[in-house]
């Protein structure tokens, strides 16, 4: 008998199929379950003009200290122990992102939905009063046809989130695309694969599809290879974000990345060339390094 | 034993938070901060068992355990996705951050100056917009200051009752901006046009105090001196926020203990 097809690929392999332009969702939740090591991977690439869709952190400071993003939307970013992220910070007050669009989360999540229900809409009350609508006048909103006795009530109709292409990441797949998380949250990475046209899941491990559900609840498998394009597997991939119960954040590497990316010109050089300017296998010997280093000063 | 020399403004802010969570009954109380999850434990334990609390990530907790505590009997599961149904299904009471909030009750959390180039980024507008339109919405300020009591905020992320109402039925039916607690009183925002109003003064602080720390005014009912001193946390919510929730005195890192009196 014939199984579905392959799909593990590289690193690489996945940048290459990106374009300049495109709209792309990074899935995760601030600093948690990242897709990294694919961030990375477009930090350091060619590419330009991409619109980024984000429930930000590193990924948003990242991408746009590199001058890749041309427009962003987003509904927070935030390194948590780091409350504000400096890179995204130093952007917008430099102003060298050509086009903001700031939602309230939950319309985020609706735009998702709406983009993964292939509707171009779906209406909610959130945004409605706030800037959300005064800052993104082409957001509308739409007159319900039904009076349940508060007059047609105007709710905002949340654009869909549409994506060409979603990167999440996940503690352990498949070859074929099925995935699991292991943490306490799925966060929102379904979604994201299910409003792109293209999705890359990142992983721990890819182990055999048996192995999905050997010793974890089957309610855990999140993503299913009909949403997933490409499998990469990526250990320590979402460093220095959580990937609950592999590992948690990196709070030391965080506090240094936001030192650099909140210092001088050459606090940032020096962060880059010491850890983003090779390949994702040199981003990990240096981690390596950072934290022999680290212990040796504890 | 505890005197009441012991108490500390914290303690004070803590059962003023409890309080604006007493009369919710069986609903989702969402602390932003540290003296907002105090306030809502503590309330869980005293005026309101019935409330539901999570542990800020996925879990709700059927225990109350400390400040940042990680092992308790788990409840249920509220992961990041399933907190915006909660939002639009209403039975929740938010009490968030300000980095600015106005006379008519207005709160930003978004950036300060023009929204198009600001001069300080902040988080983003979060959750405040949905939030305001759907739940209870209250907020805590740590440090009561002019900068964060405006006239007018330079970004609205959480909806005050007038802009709610000039939005029309949809964002005002359940718009229900319920108490803001900072370190010197509280207020709500039942002033004149749905303006901000105090209710009390925390101990040793004036009115005027009030004013001075503001850059809006804010309505007094009657006289200055109508205006009432915040209620003192009993012995028994003293002892719970000392040895049960917060032994190690996490809460002074928010409102900071004064020096020793003579």
């Amino acid at each position: 008998m014939k199984g579905p097809r392959d799909k593990r690929m590289s690193i690489d392999e996945v940048v290459d199929t990106l374009e300049d332009g495109m709209t792309i969702g990074i899935g995760g939740w601030g600093p948690r379950r990242k897709p990294m090591a694919l961030v990375r991977a477009i930090y350091r690439s060619g590419l330009k003009d991409l619109t980024l869709v984000s429930w930000g952190g590193a990924d948003v400071g990242l991408l746009t200290r590199a001058g890749k993003v041309r427009k962003l939307v987003y509904a927070f970013v935030s390194l948590d122990s780091v409350p504000l992220e400096p890179n995204f910070q130093k952007a917008r007050q430099e102003g060298t992102v050509p086009e903001v669009v700031e939602l309230d989360e939950g319309m985020f999540n609706t735009g998702l939905q709406a983009a993964a229900q292939r509707l171009p809409f779906l209406p909610m009350r959130a945004g409605l009063g706030s800037d959300v609508l005064v800052n993104n006048p082409w957001i509308k909103t739409v007159q319900s046809p039904y009076d349940e006795g508060f007059g047609h009530e105007e709710l905002v109709a949340v654009p869909a989130l549409r994506l060409d292409v979603a990167l999440v990441h996940m503690n352990r797949a498949d070859q074929h695309g099925n995935a699991t998380y292991l943490g306490p949250d799925p966060y929102f990475d379904d979604l994201f694969c299910m409003a792109a046209d293209r999705a890359y899941v990142s992983c721990e491990q890819v182990v055999d599809t048996a192995g999905l559900s050997h010793d974890t609840p089957v309610q855990r498998l999140l993503l299913n290879r009909m949403m997933v394009s490409g499998v990469v597997e990526t250990p320590n991939g979402a460093h220095f974000t959580t990937c609950t119960p592999d590992y948690e954040r990196d709070e030391k590497f965080q506090r240094a990345y936001a030192a650099a990316a909140g210092g001088s010109e050459e606090d940032w050089q020096a962060f880059h060339d010491r850890f983003l300017a090779g390949d994702e296998a040199a981003y990990q010997a240096a981690v390596t390094a950072f934290r022999n280093e680290q212990e040796q000063q504890a | 034993m505890s005197t009441s020399t012991d108490l500390t403004t914290a303690d004070v802010c803590a059962a003023a938070i409890a309080d604006a969570f007493k009369d919710d009954g069986e609903i989702f109380a969402s602390p932003m901060g540290m003296l907002p999850m105090l306030g809502v434990r503590l309330a869980k334990l005293t005026s309101n068992p019935d409330l539901v609390i999570s542990d800020g990530e996925a879990l709700f907790l059927a225990g109350v355990p400390p400040l940042f505590a990680k092992a308790d009997k788990v409840e249920g599961w509220i992961p990041f996705r399933r907190v915006f149904d909660v939002v639009a299904y209403g039975k929740r009471h938010v009490m968030m951050g300000a980095t600015q909030i106005d006379r008519q009750g207005n709160q930003n959390i978004s950036a300060i100056g023009d929204f198009a180039q600001p001069k300080r980024q902040l988080l983003g507008s979060r959750g405040a917009p949905g939030n305001t339109v759907n739940n209870r919405t209250s907020y805590w300020v740590p440090r009561h200051s002019p900068r964060v009591f405006v006239e007018a905020v330079d970004i609205v992320s959480g909806v005050g009752p007038s802009r709610a109402a000039a939005a029309g039925p949809a964002a005002s039916r359940f718009n229900d901006i319920h108490r803001i607690v900072s370190n010197l009183g509280v207020l709500d925002v039942n002033g004149p046009e749905r303006t901000l109003r105090l209710l009390s003064v925390h101990p040793g602080v004036t009115v005027d105090e009030v004013r001075a720390a503001s850059g809006c005014e804010i309505h007094v009912d009657g006289a200055d001196s109508d205006v009432p001193e915040t209620r003192l946390p009993t012995t028994e919510e003293q002892l719970i926020i000392r040895e049960v929730l917060d032994p190690k005195g996490l809460r002074f890192k928010e409102v900071p203990r004064p020096e020793a009196a003579t």
